[in-house]
């Protein structure tokens, strides 16, 4: 007979039914009744309106059906936390029951009912648990206190229930030890404050150690767990713990061995590690490590994700073990990926030729991601195995030729990466293959081709080069190669050339000219041919048709077959034609030309291009295809003239669109603020806050936010980031980061070794615990070093108020430099305005239009972009002195941009207005005023003032030119890069006579020393450290004038005084009183 | 540590039976479960933990059962998959099968031990002949209540006090496992030797065991260095074993577990010629025909014997009408493996045999590309081990003073033993 009859019931009743059979008087029949609750539990039906019922039958010395009460209760007791109470007096009497067994399982019930009100009265039955005369009562009750701790922590506390856990740590039997660990380990690891409850004391460790060999194996992995959170005092007891933990490696449990090695792997970071302890130690490792993989193979995968991590920090421990990565056939994929990686991670000169075999023969499997990833590690051999690289490529080479169309697209991608890194080395293979005499000659054909094409669907990727040089190479050497691999060639070397061109780079675009004319020159009937045939119109840029021209002359042939402005005169079709083929491909190309062309030629031919781009745009489904047009808009914005319509008509469906095309469209858009900015405020608004606010995507989200941050704050940083050429691949980029490599390397075994993510990354609140770290070795460093980096290390928040004060500003070293302005005279609007130049002081340029810094500060202006003080206007000419023309002005700087700005009121009556009038086109009514900023320069000519910050200025207007001289802040001076390493820091200091300090006393200073940091950041004063002394806090700051002077400063601030002492150094001690000026205006305010 | 709850679900993610342990996730968390596996089996990024917003996943899968376990914590997930592992172990001792029928049969007792094997997340006592002790099948029969066995909280927590029996008895079988990986070419990329030692005990009372072997390490510690000696590069031991004794003076001591358990692994790295080695040549003319030679030689001692040979190899899963032509043995197409089978009953030691196989092909290519499977052998060598490890002595005390009989056996057998074909 078996419990499977439970499962079957009369439908009609059946509550009813089983109520009544509850409450017979036979024993059997109530325990049959239970069972049929039980199983209709089991499948999932609500059985819980029997609740009193069955309680009922908890009073019982029959053990099984007991249990099964019990059962019942844990599931039930939360939804009838009423009628649970009702359960209080069984279970408290169960606790004084003569057999342990009952008096177990009654405590253990108990702590899993998370009900408050029975959570009170178990309070008592667990201390007398606790103290137990049976081990197996005892061990249970000590997971109880971990199962109360999670119900309410402060009972814990309260009744003492941790010290008497801590107790059970000395208990006479291994597995209650065991137990309480486990149980501790759980307390200190919830704690709301982070810090263990209770720490692990030298004499706990060893009876800890006694336990390990005693208890059972899961008890051992508590107990390994729990030690691998200690940190030994000294390297003795480190070596002791080794010494002890090391037979655990022996364990047929896996989860033994993984902790055993965590312990160890921690231990090892205190001892030194030259000592032959510690290589024995090492050697100890290794085979257990590789057993691991004969377990199950969920288990092997844990153990492999670990070993990645091992290999990481102690590459040394399997370095002779590569052979136990081989894949075999019937490993499970996740496995399979695994022993890849590491294979990788493990791959030297010595092992290279296995590894590249075993390679060879995983890419010819069927599972095609585990294809993919094979042959991306040859790559990744070839990148981190140098020598190597040659051998790789030509690995790669035999796998182009399986023909096989993901593995030949994998291959290229891969080859591309080796030759970015190692390009001289393998160059070589590469003319070994495609380009030796024994190769037929229709593969070198396709091989060419394929190159080719793989060059022009890798537009947008930022290095091309490669691809250049594979095609070029037959080209090159037309004497060897047969026509027909020429031609190839040729066609392709100049659609690749031609890309080259449109790079950002200019390296690419001199690459490009080279080879066309090497191309031209060395096979010119050919090539002129070729170019004919396919009416490469492509050669329409100047350089090209110069280098063209030139050889076409050279050779005294092609002039018929190519004009010089074929491409002029045929870029509009082409350009269509293209587009319409390959748009994705070639678009931005065809842009460009186009571009160019029709500037010259045809401006008004370029309008109807891009209507036809639109009308095709529907025809774009393939969201990478999209995602590259968005890009080729953003890329080239400042050469197509309705980018912004473009764009706008992209946002409309910003929401169904794949999440990388709103990725593209994003950068897209603020590419195209930054390049034209006049208009297009609007859009980028907008989609900021399409990617901020409405959308799910977190990685949208935060470029979003990224953006928004950068184009608030520093428009000109902005710009050096979204602009900037894209960086290479470095061949490091699949290494952990050291310190989380480190934090990973405490949770071996556990999921956080899993996911190579900390546990705060994954697990919610308190109970992600504190976070781990390899203890530093002993005695390493000598004290001075330490003490004197204690003094300039920022805290934590200090820095993190570096990061959100933007520091930024240290990547744009004065913005305004590249402005040279040699000549004083500026004409800005047709002679309207000539803002001329006092003979001394900084050069001034300007421009009529709203600066873009202006505008991007504007229109940010709600959101926070910090306040650099700027002070307020004063009269700089007077109404009577400038015939009616009044300015007041004051100085700024924003995003590394000095500017005057200015208000100019016409004052006079009779004043005209005209063109010619004064900065903007309406012209100043009687009584108007205008605001105005002019950019200002500081690279021009430099005399001497007296006072340093006066600035003379002359400006002009139709009814006469006025002079006059006005007093700069010496602060609009202070450049976005004054910071200073803080090891740079103390040398200046040091090496600064102490003839050049100055000290000043600066009054009426409200607002704490952070607020004073953060101002003074604000204003480009850098705070390099800060730290306390006896109650005072010292600012260390540093700024840099635009003349490259270094101003150093100690800020001594108390708490509560509102006068603080300054002392400043610097090699140019003449700027003191105005950086003090500075200072006074920057606190107050 | 720290599973939250542990589920057992049928190969369809319905729930059989369920315990929550830590109430800290809904239990109804489960139904993401299936949902999640298909989409990560479908995305080909299938892995044995799958994590979802409100926890993380870990299961094994057996007999179209899946064992899940849920946490929301860092657990210590190489002990959750040790520990699911060992509720099917535990489950297959008391049920002899864990399939579904099994679990709906006996889910009285699976809540039992559910209840015994883990508390708050935490695994408990998993040996099940302990258990055994006092969670019964047949519970509701016993008239006397059950009690804890000592040894559930002993240090000897393996094995109960007062066992008896009337002739006292150890049986050892040593049986070694070759794995074995060469590639086309012929190259033996990898090879080593997976030993166990397994027991049978029959003993009385408490009795202590020492066993000793020719052990490298223990014969150079005790300067025996030039006899024959095994060097174990990795030993695993059972529970029972006293590991800080062994690793002091490589004495292998321990109070055995009652009845069949294993008491040790070990592993041997070292290049062993291959036992039966296969020679492949393989000929396909596409769209047609397929023709396999396959050479098998035995490259172990004449006076042993290799018995129950199978030679699997791998054919296309479009081949038909298949011929065989061999001098030993028996061939037979298996075409749901998509493979044949050579079957050689006894195959003595330095002998070479050869085997002819003929597949149509169909005209009409099939898109599917195959992958190449290795050729796979299975063999029995009894009387024998390649890595010349001997049983020197197994002694037994107990306090009784009883003379016992050790029998020793020695098999070696393949283990992971691929050949890979071009």
């Amino acid at each position: 007979m078996t419990d499977s009859k439970y499962f079957t019931t009369t439908k009609k009743g059946e509550i009813f039914e089983l109520k009544s059979e509850l409450n017979n008087d036979k024993k059997e029949k109530k325990k049959e009744a239970v069972k049929k609750v039980i199983a209709s539990m089991t499948v999932g039906k609500d059985v819980s309106a029997l609740f009193p019922d069955v309680v009922n039958c908890m009073q019982t010395d029959n053990l099984e059906l007991k249990k099964l009460v019990y059962l019942y209760l844990m599931n039930y007791a939360k939804s009838q936390p009423d009628m649970a109470i009702m359960a209080v007096n069984t279970f408290v009497k169960d606790c004084e029951d003569p057999n342990p067994l009952i008096r177990a399982l009654a405590v253990r019930t108990m702590g899993c009912i998370r009900v408050d009100k029975i959570t009170e009265y178990l309070c008592e039955p667990l201390r007398k648990c606790l103290k137990d005369e049976d081990p197996y009562v005892r061990k249970t009750a000590a997971v109880c206190v971990a199962k109360l701790y999670d119900i309410s922590s402060g009972l814990v506390e309260d009744q003492g229930f941790l010290e008497q856990l801590k107790e059970l740590l000395s208990d006479s039997n291994p597995m209650v030890v065991a137990n309480a660990v486990a149980a501790l380990s759980e307390i200190n690891e919830s704690s709301p404050t982070g810090q263990p409850l209770v720490e692990l004391s030298t004499s706990t460790i060893n009876k800890l150690l006694t336990a390990l060999n005693e208890c059972t194996e899961w008890g051992q992995v508590f107990i390994l767990d729990s030690l691998s959170n200690y940190t030994p005092r000294d390297e003795r007891e480190a070596q002791s713990i080794c010494e002890r933990i090391t037979p655990r490696l022996a364990h047929a449990n896996a989860a033994v061995v993984l902790s055993a090695v965590k312990v160890l792997i921690k231990m090892m970071e205190i001892l030194a590690g030259d000592t032959e302890f510690c290589s024995t130690l090492s050697k100890k490792l290794a085979p257990p490590l590789v057993t691991l993989l004969s377990s199950e193979p969920e288990v092997q995968y844990v153990a492999l994700r670990n070993i990645n991590l091992i290999v990481q920090k102690k590459p040394d421990i399997l370095k002779h073990e590569m052979k136990v990565f081989f894949v075999k056939y019937n490993d499970p994929i996740y496995v399979k990926l695994e022993k890849l990686d590491i294979m990788i991670r493990l791959a030297s000169q010595a092992n290279i030729a296995q590894v590249l075999s075993e390679l060879k023969e995983y890419a010819t499997e069927v599972d095609v991601d585990f294809v993919r990833k094979a042959v991306r590690a040859i790559g990744r051999c070839a990148i981190k195995v140098e020598p190597s690289a040659e051998r790789c490529v030509s690995t790669l080479l035999d796998l182009i030729q399986t023909k096989v169309n993901y593995v030949v697209q994998e291959a290229i991608v891969v080859i591309k990466d080796i030759f970015r890194n190692w390009w001289n080395s393998t160059a070589n293979a590469l003319n070994c293959f495609g380009f030796s005499p024994k190769i037929r000659t229709d593969s070198k054909q396709a091989w060419t081709k394929y190159v080719g094409k793989e060059a022009e669907k890798m537009y947008p990727a930022p290095d091309k080069r490669w691809c250049s040089i594979a095609v070029w190479e037959p080209a090159q050497n037309p004497p060897i190669e047969p026509i027909a691999v020429s031609r190839v060639a040729i066609t392709m070397s100049i659609r690749v050339g031609s890309m080259l061109k449109c790079s950002v780079s200019p390296r690419f675009s001199s690459e490009a000219i080279r080879i066309v004319m090497v191309i031209v020159h060395n096979f010119a009937p050919c090539s002129c041919q070729t170019l004919s045939d396919r009416k490469v119109g492509l050669l329409v840029d100047e350089d090209y048709i110069v280098a063209f021209a030139v050889s076409c002359n050279g050779t005294g042939d092609g002039h018929e077959t190519i004009r010089v402005n074929y491409g002029f005169v045929h870029a509009h079709e082409l350009g269509q034609a293209l587009f319409q083929f390959q748009m994705h491909v070639c678009g931005s190309y065809t842009f460009s030309i186009i571009n160019t062309s029709c500037k010259r030629k045809y401006p008004n031919k370029y309008e109807s291009i891009i209507s036809t781009l639109c009308e095709n745009l529907d025809t774009l489904d393939e969201p990478e295809a999209r995602a590259s047009m968005v890009w080729i808009i953003g890329e080239y914005a400042e050469r197509i003239d309705n980018a912004d319509e473009l764009l706008d008509s992209f946002l409309e469906g910003f929401a169904d669109e794949n999440a990388q095309v709103q990725l593209q469209l994003l950068t897209a858009v603020v590419k195209l603020f930054l390049k034209r900015p006049q208009h297009t405020q609007g859009l980028v608004q907008h989609v900021l806050s399409l990617a901020t606010q409405d959308s799910d995507n977190p990685d949208l989200r935060d470029r979003g936010f990224i953006y928004w941050r950068l184009l608030s704050t520093d428009p000109a940083a902005a710009k050096e980031v979204v602009l900037a050429d894209k960086p290479l691949i470095s061949e490091e980029t699949d290494l952990l980061e050291p310190t989380l490599l480190d934090e990973l390397i405490c949770h071996i075994s556990s999921l956080a070794s899993v996911y190579h993510k900390p546990p705060t990354a994954f697990v919610e609140g308190r109970s992600a615990g504190i976070r781990k770290t390899l203890p530093a070795r002993q005695g390493s460093g000598d004290e001075t070093t330490t003490t004197a980096e204690a003094t300039v290390i920022p805290s934590q928040d200090s820095l993190i108020g570096d990061l959100l004060s933007m520091d930024l500003g240290s990547t744009v070293p004065a913005a305004a430099a590249p402005m040279a302005a040699p000549t004083s005279n500026v004409d800005l609007l047709g002679g309207g305005l000539d803002v001329l130049l006092g003979s001394g002081a900084p050069d001034l340029s300007g421009s009529v239009a709203p600066s873009t810094t202006g505008l991007l500060g504007d229109i940010f202006g709600l959101t926070s972009a910090p306040a650099m003080y700027t002070p307020p206007k004063t009269c700089w000419l007077p109404a009577e002195k400038g015939k009616g023309l009044e300015i007041y002005g004051t100085f700024s700087r924003r995003a590394g941009q000095i500017s005057m700005d200015m208000t100019l009121t016409n004052k006079a009556m009779q004043f005209r207005s005209g063109a010619s009038h004064p900065l903007t086109v309406p012209a100043l009514q009687p009584g108007q005023s205008l605001e105005y900023s002019l950019a200002l320069n500081t690279t021009g000519p430099v005399q001497r003032m007296d006072p340093l910050t006066t600035l003379q200025v002359a400006i002009k207007n139709n009814v006469d030119v006025f002079y006059y001289a006005c007093q700069m802040p010496i602060q609009i001076l202070f450049t976005e890069d004054g910071t200073l390493d803080k090891r740079v820091f103390l040398t200046t200091w040091r090496d600064i006579p102490s003839a050049n300090e100055v000290q000043y006393t600066i009054n009426d200073i409200k607002g704490t020393t952070d607020s004073i940091s953060n101002k003074m950041t604000q204003n480009n004063i850098f705070t390099i450290a800060k730290r306390n002394v006896e109650g005072q806090d010292m600012l260390y700051q540093s700024l840099k004038l635009t003349n490259n002077i270094w101003v150093l400063l100690e800020l001594k601030l108390q708490p509560g005084v509102t006068t603080a002492t300054l002392s400043l150094k610097s090699r140019s001690v003449e700027v003191a009183p105005y950086v003090f000026q500075a200072y006074e205006s920057i606190v107050r305010n | 540590m720290s599973c939250s709850a542990i589920y057992i679900l049928d190969v369809k993610g319905k729930v059989l039976i369920s315990r929550n342990y830590r109430g800290d996730i809904d239990l109804g968390v489960i139904e993401k479960f299936m949902p999640l596996l298909m989409e990560k089996e479908e995305e080909g990024l299938l892995t044995p933990i799958l994590q979802t917003t409100d926890c993380t996943f870990a299961y094994i899968k057996t007999n179209n059962l899946y064992i899940v376990s849920t946490t929301k914590k860092n657990a210590n997930i190489a002990l959750v998959f040790v520990f699911l592992h060992k509720i099917v172990q535990v489950m297959t001792e008391y049920f002899k099968e864990l399939e579904e029928e099994s679990i709906r049969d006996n889910f009285v007792v699976i809540y039992e031990l559910l209840d015994e094997l883990l508390d708050f997340g935490y695994p408990q006592t998993t040996d099940s002949k302990i258990l055994q002790e006092y969670i019964t099948q047949e519970g509701h029969k016993l008239e006397i209540q059950p009690r804890i066995p000592v040894a559930v909280t002993n240090a000897v927590s393996w094995r109960s006090e007062g066992i008896k029996y009337r002739k006292n008895e150890v049986f050892l079988d040593v049986i070694e496992s070759v794995n074995l990986l060469a590639n086309a070419n012929g190259n033996v990329l990898r090879s080593e030797i997976v030993g166990a030692i397994k027991m049978r005990v029959y003993l009385s009372g408490m009795p202590e065991l020492r066993l000793g072997l020719n052990d490298k390490v223990l014969f150079e510690s005790t300067g025996r260095g030039k006899s024959k000696s095994v060097e174990l590069e990795d030993v695993k031991f059972h529970q029972c074993v006293r590991l800080s004794r062994f690793e002091i003076d490589r004495t292998i001591s321990f109070i055995p577990p009652d009845g069949e358990f294993e008491l040790m692994s070990y592993r041997l790295n070292t290049h062993v010629k291959p036992l039966i080695w296969i020679e492949s040549v393989i000929e396909r003319h596409a769209h047609s025909r397929v023709e396999y030679m396959i050479k098998a030689k035995s490259q172990f001692k004449r006076r042993s014997t290799a018995n129950n040979v199978e030679i699997v190899i791998p054919v296309p899963h479009d081949a038909d009408s298949p011929k065989f032509k061999t001098t030993i043995g028996s061939v037979k197409y298996a075409p749901e493996q998509n493979a044949i089978t050579w079957t050689i009953k006894s195959f003595p030691g330095g002998k070479e045999y050869l085997m002819r196989a003929h597949f149509g092909l169909p005209s009409v290519e099939c898109e599917d590309t195959e992958g190449k499977p290795p050729i796979q052998v299975k063999f029995e060598i009894p009387y024998f081990t390649t890595s010349g490890i001997q049983v020197r002595y197994l002694k037994i005390i107990e306090k009784s003073g009883y003379q016992a009989l050790p029998w020793v056996r020695y098999i070696t057998q393949n283990g992971d033993y691929q050949l890979r074909t071009n």
